[in-house]
């Protein structure tokens, strides 16, 4: 059970408050980058490529520019002109803005209309007439180094083939040993597919640009403003952006999960054509453009293996990875990280070797590599590990619950150092799949198993106890395009006791204004409700790395609770001013110090704040603000123990998900009920990549499933019923004990349904499938393996 | 969504409706509930110059038992059949299907006239109509015509309504005797178009033989597709496993499925066998 420190009425930590946002929301108060209507504004629709890869040989804009209302059409060659066709990715390669003469995937940007209207502008879009000659893409990754594979980056000069890097970690030789000599070795090839965020909200922008003052106000979807702001300065400040130049606002988001950290072309041609025209543009991208063109997520091809005794000791593991990043590297990482935090890949599990290696290459299809949902590659290593793992178990005929007590890092062992370099912070994965199983009731649901198979039904239990890595980070090594990645508050207490809130976050619907403001409440004892929270606006927020990797309450939430702590310390001494006594005689209670042992002599804070403005003591600062850029000692490790129920129609092979248990270990939670409704939405993620989502390419390079209506977003009717829980070891390092909830069912969800659908195959002698596990495919895996309708044995 | 321009108009009188049909030709396409049309617009594969917006026609949305007929009106919603008590005791078909087209915001206002007009093998209704055998109203300026259902259905896309006239009303026998009905289709997820559907209509005599079947498959050819040796093979037959089997398994046959995203044509004919077993028994159950 959470404990509350502070009343009801304060709504500190572990108060389940309503969310303050939602009022805005629910009515319809909301303010999106559509809703920026500013006069004179410009309208921009971009021309798209129907080929994966092809020569522009000519762009005839002619017919489009006859249509009333079009001002321009912008191509490559016009932004050649201020050498702003290509800019430079986060993984410090390089992305057209516009091409000049090839495009690399299908529906990549061509040209740009400028008209008065969004309708005319889309119109226009039809009459430009773009002459292409076509050729034949890299599509399969697999394929993209053999000898007659043409090399598709012949803009970059050292490049003579389609391997972007190669990248490894852990002990190679020691590993390889321990899996030559292991009483049991399995493998599983696997495809961790390539999916998309979906946001509700596309991505967009409006882009002022004033030519009087040479300034630039940039509001646009980003879950990063003042990285952004950054970094258009540094591509832009030739031409006379510079960084005071430039007013970054993120409005509203609806829905980020990693989307909206890119720099997309669309954003770059904006800014261009305002700075050319001289008025404001905006660029809102429609449904199949931000599914077809925006960055993707995932698409590893993972060789997993797993070394062990017979007896369920597991003594190694090795991860081979092949990543599928389209024409450019494009991913959201830090820096020194190609492959994100892949390397957590050794899960929840104590043993000493373990050996990672990864190669990137290029291909025809969208730049991407976001972290959906997840702490940059994070849910590939989770699928990768949790997936072997159920393998290995089934190869010794062990039950996969207690294969991973075995194995379990136990509670004594943390802070852990894991054989491929990180330092879990705490955890107590035991106490996590206990409840768990209890929860379920397990031992009858594998009695009642039992019991199904002798009736001919399928039906499976599928275990996911996995280990995030999340709040980056620590800046010794992490930074992004040089940035570290540190993240802010501050506070602002009014003379009546109200305050404000900045961050240099910005919440894509995490409910940030409720729970930044618990975390003050919580150590200031100034009720929630009277403390409001800004983010997104570079001129007024303190500077930071933006929301995603469920880095917010890491790095912002300890930010806040530090600079709440100083003005803590502020009010205490306004306390011993005015109360005339000395600071230790003081006794802090949420919302008032007073006097030890004479509780009748008090003063509020709202008192002690009045004081700081009114009555402050000489050689004191006036006023009540702090401000905290919080650079975290380490990352935070959170933790699940998820377990799936599912029974699957003998004949069609309809999957219904019967139960889904999730119990999550996000160290101390804020509140409750937003905690909560994140592992829902999470968990809904999670089935989405198991059991729908892929993005999916012919031999052409032609995307096939282009509209929502085939690329199969899950929805309520969907969801089974969440079961949730939750076990608390808070983290150590932490000023409020807290780890981050947002993306761990995401990652933790999709292994558990996998490893229920293989459970309940296991009679057919089926060991793995690829997510997404659709109906159609278990038929085709059954019938491949000739095994269809034969009656199963028990 | 932003479709190309198109010009629009909303007459008031069925009469209207047709003279601007005629006027404007084969540019002109109706818009009834515009669940199939308007997202077809919106990908701009449908470029119609005239939309003839036929909601303002008065007198088309009845759903009706008149004699011995289930009458339909061709601006009858989805949701008018689903919520219909009367349809769901004589033709449980009816709220099988409806609850299985799209989700309650597309069923409130498409229609069954368009679901049918729009000639799509994929739309669910085509198959029941399939199944009970029903009567398609045609009209235009020289009357109303009635086509049977089977030569409903030319082609991709293609009906019988002619580019002067409009689909104003379906008409469905009511049995007299024991009989049931029942739909069901395969989705990916909710919403989705199928990847195989079956309708089953059954009627039977007293001893339980037989003597009328109806079986209509969805989006298992290129045209809704009637399961004619299915149909015969229960006709005449008392409905055992093994009669309901050979229906099925001619089913799967005779239907002409194509493989793409939802599944090999191999996985399309096992659901379509399946299903028409599972709606065969349904049906069964409910003419008890």
């Amino acid at each position: 059970m959470i404990q509350c420190k502070t009343s009801k009425e304060i709504g500190g930590m572990g108060h389940s408050m309503k969310r303050k946002e939602d009022d805005r929301f629910v009515h319809g108060k909301g303010n999106y980058v559509d809703d920026v209507k500013l006069p004179g504004m410009l309208y921009m629709d971009i021309v798209r490529s129907p080929y994966a890869y092809a020569k522009i040989k000519n762009i005839d804009s002619s017919e489009a520019l006859k249509i009333p209302g079009v001002l321009a059409v912008v191509t490559g060659k016009d932004l050649e002109q201020y050498n702003l066709h290509w800019m430079p990715t986060l993984m410090s390669d390089t992305q057209m803005v516009l091409p000049v003469d090839t495009v690399m995937y299908q529906s990549q940007e061509v040209a740009a209309i400028i008209a008065t209207e969004k309708y005319i502008a889309r119109d226009a879009r039809e009459a430009v007439r773009v002459e292409y000659e076509v050729m034949k893409p890299v599509v399969n990754p697999f394929k993209a180094n053999d000898e007659d594979a043409p090399v598709l980056r012949t803009d970059k000069e050292d490049q003579k083939d389609n391997h972007i890097w190669h990248w490894e970690v852990g002990q190679k030789e020691e590993t390889e040993k321990i899996f030559n000599d292991a009483e049991v070795v399995v493998k599983e090839q696997m495809h961790i597919p390539r999916i998309h965020v979906s946001s509700i909200e596309t991505c967009g922008c409006v882009a002022d640009y004033d030519k009087v003052d040479n300034h630039l106000t940039m509001y646009m979807t980003t879950q990063a403003p003042h990285a952004i702001r950054t970094v258009i300065a540094l591509v832009a400040g030739h031409v006379g952006l510079t960084e005071e130049k430039v007013r970054v606002i993120s409005p509203d988001i609806g829905g980020g999960f990693g989307g909206k950290v890119p720099v997309y072309p669309g954003y770059v041609i904006a800014i261009a054509a305002s700075f050319l025209i001289g008025k404001p543009v905006k660029w809102i991208e429609d449904r199949s453009e931000n599914l077809q063109a925006d960055s993707f997520a995932r698409d590893y091809h993972i060789t997993a293996e797993m070394a062990g005794t017979k007896d369920g000791k597991i003594l190694a593991t090795r991860m081979k990875v092949l990543a599928d990043h389209g024409y450019t590297d494009a991913s959201a990482n830090p820096s020194k990280f190609p492959t994100g935090m892949f390397s957590i890949g050794t899960g929840s599990y104590d043993y000493s070797h373990a050996f990672m290696e990864a190669d990137a290459v290029y291909t025809n299809k969208p730049p991407g590599g976001v972290a959906y949902r997840c702490s940059f590659r994070v849910t590939e290593a989770v699928h990768a590990i949790e997936r072997i793992t159920d393998r290995y178990a089934l190869e010794i005929g062990k039950d996969p619950a207690e294969l991973r007590f075995q194995n379990f890092i136990k509670k004594d062992q943390f802070p852990y150092q894991s054989p491929t370099g990180w330092e879990y912070d705490s955890g107590d994965y035991e106490a996590g799949l206990k409840l768990a199983l209890k929860t379920v009731e397990y031992d009858k649901l594998r009695e009642k198993q039992a019991q199904m198979r002798k009736e001919g039904k399928l039906m499976g239990i599928g275990l996911s106890t996995f280990t995030e890595i999340v709040g980056a980070g620590p800046s010794k090594d992490f930074d992004i395009l040089g940035i570290k990645m540190f993240d802010s508050a501050e506070i602002r207490v009014h003379p009546t006791g109200k305050a404000i809130a900045r961050f240099g976050t910005k919440s894509q619907g995490q409910g940030h204004e409720t729970t930044y403001a618990q975390i003050i409440a919580e150590e200031l004892g100034i009720p929630a409700k009277d403390i409001q929270i800004e983010e997104g606006d570079t001129d007024t927020a303190p500077y930071g790395l933006g929301t995603y990797a469920s880095r917010s309450t890491p790095t912002a939430g300890a930010a806040a609770a530090i600079a709440a702590r100083k003005l803590r310390d502020k009010a205490r001494k306004l306390a011993a001013h005015l109360l005339e006594v000395s600071e230790d005689d003081l006794e802090w209670e949420p919302g008032k110090f007073s006097v030890k042992g004479a509780p009748e002599k008090s003063k509020t804070i709202q008192e002690l704040v009045f004081a700081a403005y009114t009555n402050h003591p000489q050689g004191m600062e006036a006023g009540f603000e702090a401000t905290h850029y919080y650079d975290p000692p380490n990352l935070t490790f959170p933790s699940g123990a998820y377990i799936c129920v599912v029974e699957i129609d003998p004949e069609t092979f309809e999957i219904d998900v019967k139960r889904f248990v999730a119990i999550d270990d996000a160290g101390n939670i804020i509140n409750p009920m937003v905690a909560q409704g994140q592992v829902h939405g999470g968990l809904t993620q999670g089935i989405a990549p198991a059991m729908y989502e892929e993005l999916i390419y012919d031999d052409d390079g032609n995307i096939l499933n282009g509209t929502l209506m085939d690329y199969l977003v899950p929805t309520a009717v969907e969801s089974p019923n969440w079961e949730t829980g939750h076990t608390v070891t808070p983290s150590p390092h932490h000023p409020i004990g807290a780890k981050g909830i947002g993306e761990s069912p995401t990652v933790g969800a999709p292994p558990a349904i996998a490893n229920a659908i293989v459970d309940a195959l296991k009679p057919y002698g089926i060991t793995h499938l690829d997510i997404p596990i659709t109906p159609a495919k278990i038929f085709e895996a059954l019938k491949e393996k000739g095994v269809l309708d034969k009656p199963i044995v028990g | 969504m932003i479709p190309a321009s198109f010009d629009y108009s909303a007459p008031s009188t069925l009469k209207e409706a047709l003279n601007l049909l005629k006027d404007i030709g084969d540019e002109a396409k109706i818009l009834a509930g515009g669940h199939s049309l308007i997202p077809m617009m919106k990908l701009r594969f449908a470029e119609p110059e005239h939309l003839i917006d036929i909601s303002n026609v008065p007198g088309l949305s009845y759903v009706n038992f008149e004699g011995d007929h289930l009458k339909i009106g061709a601006m009858a919603r989805e949701v008018d059949l689903e919520d219909s008590k009367e349809v769901g005791e004589k033709f449980p078909i009816f709220h099988d299907v409806a609850k299985l087209i799209a989700d309650p915001q597309v069923r409130n206002f498409g229609t069954i006239g368009g679901n049918l007009a729009h000639g799509d093998a994929a739309n669910d209704q085509p198959a029941v109509m399939i199944a009970l055998d029903a009567q398609v109203e045609i009209t235009g300026l020289d009357g109303v015509r009635t086509v049977g259902i089977d030569d409903f259905f030319y082609g991709f896309y293609a009906t019988a309504v002619q580019e002067d006239e409009i689909l104003t009303g379906i008409n469905i026998p009511v049995p007299t005797g024991r009989f049931g009905n029942a739909y069901h289709k395969s989705e990916r997820k909710v919403g989705d178009y199928a990847t195989g559907g079956v309708a089953v209509h059954v009627e039977l005599d007293a001893e339980g033989t037989c003597t009328k079947a109806g079986i209509g498959l969805t989006n298992v050819n290129p045209t809704p597709l009637r399961a004619s040796r299915s149909e015969e093979a229960l006709v005449g037959a008392k409905l055992d496993d093994t009669t309901i089997e050979s229906a099925a398994q001619y089913a799967s046959e005779d239907c002409n499925p194509s493989s793409d995203l939802r599944g090999s044509e191999d996985y399309k004919r096992r659901i379509i066998k399946v299903l028409t077993k599972r709606m065969i028994h349904k049906a069964l159950e409910r003419a008890q």
